[in-house]
């Protein structure tokens, strides 16, 4: 079956740095040097503490499954999941390249890209 | 200051559409706006507070109805909050009745997603001007059954909920939709209906969601001088709470409980009543897993226990504890504009002035719960709780 086709996002000034990694198959969290917290989505200013000391960090790529669900009534059926990431951060994203039956909460995950329509890759994740 | 007791709610008006195929929504907004001023017993010309929700209303804001609608004010705030947006007004308009800015405050809701065929539960929203979290969501097809259906799986997970325990919501809301001949849904189904209806997103069934209709409704909220003075039973508004939930950068995400943990104490602490003293409760039915969150979140049960409350009609009105949504709720009645926290207020309203159905009418019902949440539970929203009580 045909992968769904997934809608482009649209980088801004904030996250085009996210989007450029994205391209080169890395995964970026943003880490505040002010409080030390890692957050997601990617923001200039903390959400935690507010400073604009924020930077890029390359995450692992490792996470879990937190909860998921199977989209049946869709052209082709998809697995949208938030997996928490190794570095702390839970981020929304699809579960891919997998029985959708099979998925399951508490899995272990890895990271992989998917292309999106006219757009950058968008990260995705694969039971390990 | 609080708000207790300083506003009543004097008129309430339910559309009766359900395809409003010959009707715009501004059309709608003020046909339900004159419903609750007629049932009120005021003319419009006394109202000089408007509130609504920009989402819902076209134009800037509240300007365009005001204008349509040939409102004369002195007050108005169109916060919008989703679906809970008219609880949330509610409490807006007690603060304003309370601080003297206004003395009558109408609200109203209306729209016609079925009748433009553009509403749909499963087709993933795309936003007309991009959110901040839009590129990091969009791209996965976040539907709206399916971020409820993330919270659903979850709340499986951690608590052994059961797709049987969630059916139990739609049953009762079905025993109470046979009595309301506006229903879109009136047939009585059992829990094996529900479970056997088509998969819609895991774990929920179709007929675990709630239908996609047209519609609109109005509420009025008046000074007690006022309110004492008209020939209506009298429904004071004595405690309202509001909460956001967001998704705290990513920290520590929990999808199994809403903003009613934080609405919901709020509420209560003014209107100085406890969850076991409610007699009726309107509960945002979306979901079937919507109710079960909120009833465990507004202190209904204790966390994790929703699903064995639900169960075995304890929803059903003169069956079980907790009677809820007699009007049949989103899940069988409607869902106006895919906004269903207005006529949470209206039913409540009815079940206190003994003016709902016979059939669903909850004895001696002198204090009652309205609560809702708008935007999304698998994302972020925002919660209202409104505690009411007939004099």
């Amino acid at each position: 079956m045909a992968d769904r086709k997934i809608t482009a996002p649209q980088p801004n000034s904030e996250t085009q740095a996210f989007w450029d990694a994205a391209g080169e198959g890395k995964l970026l969290i943003k880490k505040c040097n002010a409080c030390g917290e890692v957050h997601f989505y990617p923001r200039a200013n903390c959400p935690f503490c507010f400073s604009g000391d924020t930077v890029w960090q390359q995450a692992s790529g490792q996470g879990t499954i937190y909860t998921y669900s199977v989209m049946r009534r869709a052209p082709v059926p998809y697995a949208i999941a938030y997996v928490t990431l190794a570095e702390g951060p839970t981020m929304m994203t699809n579960i891919v390249d997998c029985d959708l039956d099979g998925i399951k909460i508490g899995q272990q995950v890895k990271l992989v890209f998917k292309p999106s329509e006219g757009g950058p890759p968008v990260p995705c994740f694969a039971p390990v | 200051m609080s708000i207790k007791g300083k506003s009543y709610i004097i008129g309430v008006y339910e559309h009766p559409t359900r395809l409003a195929t010959d009707k715009t929504v501004p059309q709608l907004h003020a046909e339900s706006a004159k419903g609750a001023i007629e049932d009120a017993g005021i003319t419009k010309d006394d109202i000089d507070g408007y509130f609504c929700a920009a989402g819902d209303t076209p134009g800037l804001g509240a300007l365009s109805m005001i204008d349509y609608m040939g409102l004369k004010l002195k007050h108005w705030d169109s916060t919008d909050t989703g679906g809970s947006s008219y609880l949330l007004q509610v409490g807006h308009a007690a603060e304003a009745i309370a601080a003297g800015k206004c003395n009558i405050a109408l609200i109203t809701l209306a729209g016609r997603p079925r009748a433009e065929g553009m509403a749909t539960g499963t087709a993933p929203r795309q936003p007309a001007v991009p959110m901040p979290e839009s590129a990091f969501e969009i791209p996965y097809g976040p539907a709206t059954a399916n971020m409820y259906a993330m919270c659903a799986m979850r709340h499986m997970h951690q608590y052994g909920t059961t797709s049987e325990q969630l059916a139990w919501v739609k049953v009762a809301a079905s025993h109470h939709a046979q009595y309301n001949e506006h229903a879109m849904l009136r047939d009585v189904v059992t829990v094996e209906d529900v479970v056997n209806s088509p998969m819609i997103a895991d774990p929920l069934h179709r007929l675990d969601c709630c239908v996609i209709s047209d519609g609109g409704g109005a509420i009025i909220v008046a000074r007690p001088e006022i309110a004492k003075n008209l020939k209506r039973p009298k429904i004071a508004v004595i405690g309202c709470g509001e909460a956001p939930k967001n998704q705290y950068g990513g920290k520590n995400l929990d999808l199994t409980h809403s903003g009613a943990v934080v609405s919901g104490p709020l509420a209560f602490a003014e209107a100085g009543v406890k969850p076991g003293d409610i007699k009726y409760a309107s509960i945002y039915d979306s979901f079937t897993i919507t109710v079960v969150m909120q009833i465990e979140d507004l202190g209904f049960c204790a966390k994790g226990e929703g699903g064995k409350f639900v169960s075995d009609g304890n929803l059903i009105s003169g069956v079980g504890k907790l009677p809820f949504n007699t009007d049949g709720g989103g899940l069988c009645n409607n869902h106006p504009s895919n906004r269903g926290g207005l006529t949470k207020v209206v039913e409540a309203v009815r079940q206190l002035r003994g003016e709902a159905h016979p059939a669903v009418q909850v004895r001696n019902c002198d204090i009652a719960l309205a609560h809702g949440t708008g935007g999304s539970l698998g994302t972020r929203h925002g919660a209202a709780t409104v505690i009411m009580e007939r004099e």
